[in-house]
């Protein structure tokens, strides 16, 4: 997320608004945001459906047992298409930003 | 004779301790947390550290201590070595797979979620406004 918002500009200049989503309540992706200044939106699935709907759902894999997201990032365009998509193995490893900018400089032609 | 301070030792667990509790502030750059390669590095300077200690203590055991914490050190860091990669290899990777996720090529599910000012944010409303999005899913703060 953190590099993300740092190369925020760059996505802005190409079109691109990015938007992440998890099961947090408002108020706590406000904290999040707050504390760690990020600027694009923070959107609250907390039931998950949104998740279960783009089939990136962990059952049981946050805190108490409750459903939450696996990290995935997925790159819609204006026709409500997606372009690309990055569904990781492993938590750890994410998209990064440089990475996903190539895709956009590849798939959507200016 | 008094016996040598086994130095090697304590800063080969040192190091280890280093190489493990690092990984909480190098987790914050893609470069370090993608592969934890300065963890490993780390961990094999405090390994080699302690082997050497263990050298010391076992073959000059005249002249230096460490006969009892090296091996015990030694233990505790291949623990925490094991520990370690347990959860970065193996528990990171436990997660379901995105089977059921929409390919390239087909549409994205519409939606309407509230923002953390809780206003709502639609998929199609920001496509009007955008040439396209990003759908970043996180885990969450928790």
């Amino acid at each position: 997320m953190r590099s993300f918002e740092k190369r925020l500009n760059d996505f802005h200049a190409r079109g691109v608004e990015v938007a992440a989503i998890s099961v947090d309540s408002n108020q706590d992706s406000g904290q999040l945001c707050a504390s760690q200044g990020y600027t694009f939106p923070f959107l609250s699935d907390p039931k998950a459906e949104v998740i279960r709907r783009y089939g990136v759902l962990h059952p049981r894999g946050g805190e108490d047992g409750h459903d939450i997201a696996r990290p995935a990032e997925f790159l819609v365009d204006a026709t409500g298409t997606i372009r690309w998509e990055n569904l990781t193995e492993n938590i750890r490893v994410r998209a990064r930003p440089e990475g996903v900018l190539k895709a956009i400089d590849d798939l959507l032609a200016r | 004779m008094k016996r040598n301070w086994n130095g090697f030792v304590w800063a080969g667990f040192a190091v280890v301790l280093l190489g493990a509790f690092s990984f909480l502030f190098l987790v914050r750059f893609p470069a370090t947390r993608d592969f934890p390669w300065v963890n490993l590095l780390l961990f094999g300077t405090g390994l080699v550290l302690l082997a050497a200690g263990l050298r010391r203590a076992f073959l000059q055991s005249d002249r230096y201590r460490g006969k009892v914490s090296g091996p015990v050190l030694s233990l505790l860091s291949l623990t925490i070595l094991g520990l370690f990669c347990y959860g970065i290899f193996v528990l990171a990777a436990d997660i379901p797979s995105a089977s059921g996720a929409p390919r390239p090529g087909s549409p994205a599910p519409d939606f309407t979620l509230s923002d953390a000012a809780g206003k709502p944010v639609a998929l199609s409303g920001l496509l009007k406004k955008n040439r396209a999005v990003l759908l970043i899913f996180y885990r969450g703060y928790w």
